[in-house]
C-alpha cells in the first residue's frame, strides 16, 4: 500500500518534470506523458466510440489538444485526469459528427442542433464492424447495441463513470454541465441500459437480491 | 429515511458507485440516509441489486489491446504535428541541443573569470561592484544551467525507478527511451562537473560524480535488459540515494538564485561620461 502511493507520487513528480520540460521548449519532454497515458486514454476512448479506427483517432487528437493547451494545464491538477477529459470531449464531438452524418445519409434535410436532440439515439448499431462481431458473444453484442443507443453525453457519462471511475464533478466537467445534471445523465444512461440488457442483468439481479435477504 | 420514502433509482445509482469511496458516509448524508434505508427495505435492496447487475453486464464488454508499444506509436504519429513551444530567451539558451555547447562555454567563462579576478588584485582596480555584478551574472546562469540538468536527469531517474516489465513474466523490459536520455545527460554531466570543480563547488561535484556513474551504467546497458539487471540498476538509485541528492541540489540550487538579487548593470560610468 505504501508503496504504491510512493509510485503514485513519484509517477506524478515525474509527470509535473515533463510538463515543465515541455512548456519550456523541449517537446520531447512530452513524449513520457504521451507513452505513459496512451493505453489508459485509448480504452476510454474504445468503450465510448466502440471502434479501434475512431478510438487511435480520439487519442492522437486528445494528446495534440493536450499539447496546445498544456499552459492552462495547473500544475496541482492530475495530467491523466486532465487528458481524460480532453478525450471524453474529443470524443462526444466525433460521435455526434459521426451520428449526424448517419442521420443525413438515413433521412436528409433533418439538422440535429444540441446533444440531447440525438436523433440516432433511436437508431440501433445496425452494421457493427467485423472486429467486433469476431468473436464476441451475444451479451458482448447486446452491450455494444445498448450502448450505441445512448446519445453521446450518455455514453461518455456512463464509461467515465462506470469503467474509469471517475466522480460526478469530473464527469460534469467533461460534458460541460453541472453536478446534479450530470448525476441524470447517468442515471439516464442505466435506465436506458438496464431496458436493453434485461435478459442478462435479470437473472443475476434476482440471484443477488435473493443473497441479500437470506 | 423511513421505510415509506425510497431513495429514487438516480439516488441508488449514484449509491452504486460511490460506496466503495472510503469517505462518502463522511462526505455525503444523503448517502448514509440511503444506507441506513436499504438496511431495512429488501424492495430497495432489489432495485440496487438490479442496477448493479445492469453494471456487471456491462464488464463483458472486452477492448482490444492496442498493443505493448503503442504508447510509442502515438508518439511517432503524433510528434511531428507538435508545434514548438515559444521559449523564453533562458530556455532558448537551455534547450537540450545547446546544453552541451553552453557547458563548454560556462566553464571557459567561470575559468576566464577566475583568471581574471586574480591577475586584478595588485592592479589598478576597476570598479568592484562591476566586477561583482558580473560575476554573479555567469554563476546565476550557471546554477540555471546545472538546475536544468539535473531537473532532466531526476526525470529519467524517477522513470527508470518506475519501470517494470508490461507483462508479467516478461523476459526483458524495455529501457530504450532512458537509455538514450542517459547518453544525452552523461556529456552535460561531464561538463558541468569540470565547471562546479573549477568553482570549487565540492557538493556539487560529489552529486555530479554520483549522477555520473548511475548514467554511465544506464547509457551503456542494452535498450531491453532482463528484469534482474533492471532491478539491479533500480536498487543502486535507491541505496544511493541519488534522487533524493538531486532534488535536494537542485532545490539549493533553485534557492541560491532567488535569494541573490538580480545584478544590475551598473551605468554610473555611463551616466558620467553622458553629462560631460
Amino acid at each position: 500500500m505504501h508503496e504504491s502511493v510512493e509510485s503514485a507520487q513519484a509517477a506524478l513528480a515525474a509527470d509535473a518534470l515533463a510538463i515543465e520540460r515541455t512548456l519550456a521548449g523541449d517537446r520531447d519532454a512530452y513524449r513520457l506523458l504521451v507513452e505513459r497515458y496512451s493505453p489508459n486514454v485509448y480504452r476510454l476512448a474504445y468503450r465510448m466510440t466502440a471502434n479501434s479506427h475512431d478510438a487511435e483517432e480520439v487519442v492522437q487528437e486528445a494528446f495534440l489538444r493536450a499539447y496546445q493547451k498544456l499552459e492552462k494545464f495547473e500544475a496541482r491538477s492530475n495530467f491523466g485526469t486532465w487528458v481524460y477529459r480532453i478525450a471524453a470531449n474529443y470524443a462526444i464531438d466525433r460521435m455526434r459528427q459521426r451520428r449526424n452524418e448517419e442521420a443525413r445519409r438515413e433521412s436528409p434535410g433533418q439538422i440535429e442542433e444540441g446533444l440531447e436532440r440525438d436523433p440516432l439515439d433511436s437508431i440501433p448499431d445496425a452494421a457493427p464492424s467485423p472486429e467486433r462481431l469476431a468473436g464476441n458473444t451475444q451479451l458482448a453484442v447486446t452491450i455494444e447495441r445498448a450502448l450505441a443507443s445512448l446519445t453521446p453525453a450518455e455514453r461518455v457519462a456512463v464509461v467515465m463513470r462506470h469503467w474509469e471511475g471517475c466522480g460526478i464533478e469530473e464527469i460534469a466537467a467533461a460534458l460541460k454541465s453541472n453536478s446534479s445534471a450530470a448525476k441524470n445523465t447517468v442515471f439516464r444512461a442505466v435506465q436506458k441500459l438496464r431496458r436493453a440488457l434485461e435478459p442478462f442483468a435479470g437473472g443475476r439481479a434476482s440471484a443477488k437480491t435473493m443473497g441479500a435477504e437470506s | 429515511m423511513s421505510r415509506s420514502s425510497h431513495p429514487t433509482g438516480e439516488e441508488l445509482t449514484f449509491f452504486h458507485h460511490e460506496r466503495t469511496n472510503e469517505t462518502w458516509k463522511r462526505k455525503s448524508p444523503d448517502l448514509r440516509r440511503v444506507s441506513d434505508h436499504l438496511a431495512v427495505c429488501p424492495e430497495c435492496r432489489a432495485e440496487l441489486a438490479r442496477i448493479e447487475a445492469v453494471f456487471a453486464a456491462l464488464n463483458a464488454m472486452a477492448v482490444p489491446d492496442p498493443g505493448e508499444d503503442y504508447g510509442r506509436r502515438v508518439w511517432r504519429q503524433i510528434s511531428g504535428r507538435l508545434p514548438e513551444k515559444k521559449m523564453t530567451w533562458w530556455t532558448a539558451l537551455l534547450a537540450p541541443r545547446r546544453l552541451a555547447a553552453f557547458g563548454v562555454v560556462a566553464a571557459m567563462i567561470v575559468a576566464a573569470f577566475l583568471a581574471g579576478r586574480w591577475i586584478h588584485v595588485g592592479v589598478n582596480m576597476p570598479p568592484a561592484v562591476v566586477q561583482t555584478d558580473e560575476a554573479k551574472t555567469r554563476e546565476r546562469v550557471l546554477w540555471l544551467a546545472v538546475g536544468e540538468h539535473l531537473g532532466r536527469s531526476e526525470m529519467m531517474l524517477v522513470e527508470l525507478s518506475n519501470a517494470q516489465p508490461r507483462v508479467v513474466g516478461a523476459k526483458q523490459v524495455d529501457i530504450s527511451p532512458e537509455q538514450r536520455r542517459a547518453e544525452d545527460l552523461l556529456e552535460e554531466n561531464r561538463l558541468y562537473r569540470q565547471s562546479a570543480l573549477q568553482q570549487g563547488d565540492t557538493a556539487l561535484v560529489g552529486v555530479l560524480d554520483e549522477l555520473q556513474r548511475v548514467l554511465l551504467d544506464v547509457a551503456h546497458s542494452p535498450g531491453e535488459i532482463a528484469p534482474a539487471h533492471l532491478r539491479s540498476i533500480q536498487k543502486r538509485i535507491d541505496s544511493q540515494e541519488i534522487l533524493f541528492k538531486v532534488r535536494v541540489v537542485r532545490q539549493q540550487l533553485r534557492e541560491r538564485r532567488e535569494s541573490e538579487p538580480v545584478p544590475q548593470r551598473n551605468t554610473s560610468k555611463l551616466q558620467e561620461r553622458n553629462k560631460a
